[in-house]
């Protein structure tokens, strides 16, 4: 995807790294909005039903995965600009 | 409230209450203003804060009554369903990750202060300026209601006002005064005010929240057992319904429920006037960015203040109690966990909590009828004073609507008015971020949908009864052609959409004539010290 400064501003719209971070983007909204994979109270942690801290862990993995996407586009924006420069 | 006026408490509440007013009154003079008469400085806190400032002030969108009082309120009454505050908040980042990089671009490029501003240059229409501009003050009244709510619940526990008395004047006077003195010290010190207690606040919840996640269990036993008594309370039959009064996972008829709502509500958080303000105030691209990395941070806490809710069902707070005001649970909980003086302290946390954002969502709404408004419609050739004058006004008159708002509506279900807010707010999304991505809508269109959507969701929220209330009692109905109960804002939103794209199909047919297009296409993705691009707009410091 960064291919040598020069022919980079000619990416296309559609980059490999771009279906990632669309990915990275999405993946949250299928776990969070298909409420039935997670309503349930077993198996427990610490006490807390399962529906309580699978959401919560959801806090911690939507995270990271926000941070992916802005490290791949971060990089992305870089070889864009490097190529026009 | 069971036991008369708690002493301590109530001094020690009082103690931070005067100092911060004190503080908002003072902040006038914080980095003294060279023109106190320019809205800039009134309104803007003379653009000077620096991006940390901007992080305390994001911190007040999420840190508010909302997640002390509404949320736990809503677990408390109905368990899972009041949960849905987590993904909401999981959802928002992703969001803004994906279209405020490209709002904070277009908008440094051309000096765009607020959304309406955005979508007058970006389909070259006052009318649809306008109605974004009516939608967000309007939107933010119940949100500014929702944090008169919350200070309510507090001094209803310590036993002043509120349900401790049966004459309407004294039952809402310590609301009115805590009201008056919010009213007064953003009235004479603009943004300055909150900017300032904002840290106060931040500092004072950490504590709470710190102390509130880990004292409490230890007190009750563990998870384990708040779990297990919270279940059995959940199970109880409603004799006035006929049904259990909660559970801990939602069952199958409450999933469309539960997860519109959360969308629905991500999809709104970044609508409202005070949050994309602050949004924009980010240094580069690339700090909004990076900021949606470390926000869901904040989510997690609201997960754990969330299960505040089980607790006090766990302790027993409220138990027996017929019509029992579940905004009261946590304060009641704090109440009987902590010692007095540390209730207080938490007392105070909640009450400042909820001042600094009605403070900050006034000035917002105010901004925008003065820049969006009373500029372009009313009296294009005002001078700087006047639209100081006039947003100075606003403000007021933006909290008194939210006044109306509290004093109308079942607080018992306090969290239904940000979700009120959010069907609002969420009708202007299509123009927006529609807006932020393509061109290809038509300006009629999108005002056509807007209208829909507002009215169907005003309709539709009008229609909800709740056990105390004909009207404006819920937020959820059921779905047409669905079936199931979900979130009206939501599905409004759905409706606002299909109405423009049909008749952006019908329009670009019949040839009618389109705005005009100030913004191209490079806009969306300049970033600072690019040519053009303007570092800080005049926005740095709104919230």
């Amino acid at each position: 995807m960064s291919d040598s400064p020069g022919t980079s501003d000619r990416l296309p719209v559609v980059t490999p790294t771009r279906v990632i971070v669309g990915l990275c983007l999405v993946l949250p909204f299928v776990a969070m909005l298909w409420v039935g994979s997670y309503a349930r109270l077993t198996p427990e942690f610490i006490g807390i039903p399962f529906f309580y801290w699978y959401q919560m862990l959801w806090v911690f993995i939507s995270s990271a995965l926000t941070y992916t996407a802005y490290v791949l586009v971060r990089r992305e924006e870089r070889a864009r600009k490097g190529g026009s420069a | 409230m069971k036991d008369g006026v708690n002493g301590v408490a109530l001094g020690v509440f009082i103690f931070f209450f005067l100092a911060v007013t004190v503080m908002g009154f003072l902040a006038a003079r914080w980095r003294k203003a060279e023109n106190a008469l320019h809205l800039d400085e009134w309104g803007l806190g003379g653009r000077s804060f620096g991006s940390w400032v901007t992080w305390f002030l994001l911190g007040g969108d999420l840190y508010t009554a909302y997640t002390f009082v509404a949320v736990p309120a809503a677990v408390y009454a109905a368990g899972a369903a009041g949960f849905f505050a987590v993904p909401y908040t999981i959802l928002v980042y992703p969001l803004i990750f994906t279209f405020l990089p490209r709002l904070w671009s277009v908008s440094h490029k051309h000096g765009y202060v607020t959304t309406s501003d955005f979508v007058r240059g970006r389909f070259g229409s006052k009318g649809l300026s306008l109605a974004v501009a009516i939608t967000g003050i309007l939107a933010t009244m119940p949100y500014i209601a929702l944090q008169l709510v919350g200070i309510q619940a507090v001094l209803d526990v310590m036993g002043v006002g509120g349900s401790s008395s049966d004459n309407w004047f004294v039952k809402d006077l310590p609301l009115l005064i805590a009201f008056g003195v919010l009213a007064a010290y953003t009235y004479s010190s603009g943004l300055r005010a909150p900017a300032l207690i904002a840290f106060v606040k931040d500092a004072l919840i950490y504590i709470v929240i710190a102390v509130a996640i880990i004292y409490i269990p230890y007190r009750l036993g563990g998870f384990d057992s708040i779990f297990a008594k919270a279940s059995s309370a959940y199970s109880q039959v409603n004799p006035a319904t006929g049904k259990a009064r909660g559970a801990l996972a939602p069952p199958e008829t409450a999933q469309w429920a539960y997860g519109t709502l959360a969308l629905g509500s991500a999809l709104a958080l970044f609508m409202y006037p005070h949050s994309v303000t602050a949004v924009l105030s980010g240094r580069s691209r690339n700090v909004i960015r990076r900021n949606t990395t470390v926000l869901p941070l904040y989510s997690l806490m609201l997960g754990l203040l969330a299960m505040l809710g089980f607790m006090a069902l766990a302790s027993g707070v409220g138990k027996g109690v017929v019509g029992y005001n579940g905004q009261l649970a946590i304060p009641q909980l704090f109440e009987n966990m902590f010692p007095s003086w540390f209730a207080g302290v938490a007392f105070a946390a909640i009450g400042i909590g909820a001042l600094v954002p009605a403070a900050i969502m006034s000035i917002a709404a105010a901004n925008l009828f003065t820049r969006n408004i009373y500029k372009d419609f009313l009296k294009p050739d005002a001078t700087p004073a006047q639209e100081t004058k006039v947003s100075k006004l606003v403000s007021l008159l933006v909290k008194v609507g939210a006044l109306v708002f509290v004093l109308t509506m079942d607080k018992t279900v306090a969290i239904n008015f940000q979700l009120l807010g959010g069907i609002w707010i969420l009708q202007t999304f299509p123009a927006l971020v529609g807006g932020l991505f393509t061109r290809w809508f038509h300006r009629w269109a999108l005002l056509a949908g807007w209208a829909v959507g507002m009215i169907y969701g005003t309709w539709k929220a009008y229609g909800v009864a709740s056990l105390t209330q004909k009207h404006f009692g819920g937020s959820s109905d059921t779905i047409p052609v669905i079936g199931q109960i979900g979130y009206i804002g939501l599905t409004a939103f759905v409706l606002n959409a299909v109405v423009a794209i049909v008749l952006t199909f019908a329009f670009r047919a019949l040839k009618t004539p389109d705005g005009i297009d100030e913004t191209a296409p490079s806009d969306y993705t300049a970033d600072s010290g690019e040519p053009g691009v303007e570092p800080d707009l005049p926005v740095t410091a709104t919230a």
